[in-house]
């Protein structure tokens, strides 16, 4: 009778599985800090402006969005002017009008009146579309307005 | 000597960790929320009366196509036009403004409830310059109706608490304090102090 019994090396050992949860949360650490929530896949260039003056875009009323900015790479057919994309497509001056309706027509009609459409600009796109974009919502009477910003000093806007 | 095999790690535990870290960050975190300046467009009237407006009343501020500043016929730089909005503001002209600290200029505006600020750009403006403007505007509002804030505030109870901090404690659900009291206050500053700014196509 020997003391050092002889291991019998039958089978293979079992992979701990301890270390699992770990590359679990490794995983989800790493999309919880780099997922980005949008409603909306951009096609055009979107860099906000800052300012300061600013208030919170109150979500207990419904808003609407409106985009607009130079189209980003990847879709350089639709040109190099500043476009207008509404949801998520490209659209016309003139469709502002239909989509402004479509939003309200999905709205409670009690909340219609507080419709707000926040304009979400590129601060290198120039006021001529912007100034089209609010005549047309004057012209449906979607008065209220926000203009999308960033928070940080106005001063640095320009250069 | 006898090679003992690595003892087990009792995994049982790790799920408690776990829920303690997620039930953490599902209380920590806020979805970033949107901010902007807010605005309200002129609706478009079909019977228009024309109101006669006094000049003197009127400040007028053109951006122009390569995004200069024109303040009242005069080229400005961004960074002044805050000053000069909060002296047209709190100018007093006719002397009916009580809580007003102007310079009772007869020629320049009556009192704040007169005074428009009237803000033009052309087709060319950029986006960028036209918010710094906007900015620059609604802040020589909330100059002046900070300044109100201190010394309303003070009377009734809310000391060190300036129009801005009102809003923002208004709107907080965790905010201890009579809020019926504070609406009054905001609503009586911002009748004192009207944002009237018009932007014109």
């Amino acid at each position: 009778m020997s003391k050092f019994k002889k291991k019998t090396d039958g089978g293979i050992p079992a992979i701990s599985t301890a270390s699992l949860p770990d590359i679990v949360f490794m995983l989800l650490f790493f999309f919880m800090v780099a997922t980005v929530m949008r409603e909306n896949s951009l096609k055009i260039k979107n860099a906000l402006p800052v300012a300061n003056q600013v208030e919170k875009l109150d979500k207990k009323n419904p808003v609407s969005y409106i985009y607009m900015g130079k189209p980003s790479t990847g879709y350089e057919k639709f040109g190099t002017e500043s476009r207008i994309q509404l949801n998520d497509q490209f659209a016309e001056l003139s469709e502002v009008g239909a989509f402004i309706s479509a939003e309200r027509a999905a709205l409670r009609e009690e909340l219609i009146p507080f419709l707000t459409v926040a304009l979400k600009v590129d601060k290198e796109a120039n006021m001529g579309i912007v100034g089209d974009v609010k005549q047309e919502l004057r012209k449906v009477n979607a008065l209220k307005i926000n203009y999308t910003t960033g928070v940080g000093d106005a001063m640095t806007n320009m250069n | 000597m006898a090679k003992r095999s690595a003892p087990e790690v009792n995994a049982g535990s790790m799920a408690d960790i776990a829920f303690l870290l997620l039930i953490f960050f599902l209380v920590t975190t806020t979805i970033e929320k949107d901010s902007g300046i807010n605005r309200k467009l002129p609706p478009i009237e079909e019977t228009e009366e024309d109101v006669v407006i006094k000049q003197k009343n009127i400040f007028t501020v053109l951006l122009n196509g390569k995004d200069q500043l024109l303040v009242e016929e005069e080229l400005m730089e961004l960074k002044d036009l805050r000053a000069a909005a909060v002296e047209f503001l709190d100018n007093n002209g006719n002397q009916s403004c009580t809580y007003c600290n102007g310079a009772k200029d007869p020629s320049s505006s009556d009192n704040p409830d007169k005074a428009i600020i009237s803000l033009k750009n052309e087709r060319e403006t950029s986006y960028a310059a036209y918010i710094s403007v906007q900015n620059e505007l609604v802040a020589a509002y909330n100059v002046l109706r900070n300044k109100r804030a201190l010394v309303l505030g003070s009377q009734e109870g809310f000391l060190d608490m300036n129009f801005v901090q009102m809003q923002k404690n208004y709107k907080d659900a965790r905010f201890v304090g009579n809020k019926t009291k504070l609406k009054e206050i905001i609503d009586q500053i911002k009748i004192e102090y009207p944002q009237k700014l018009s932007e014109v196509q």
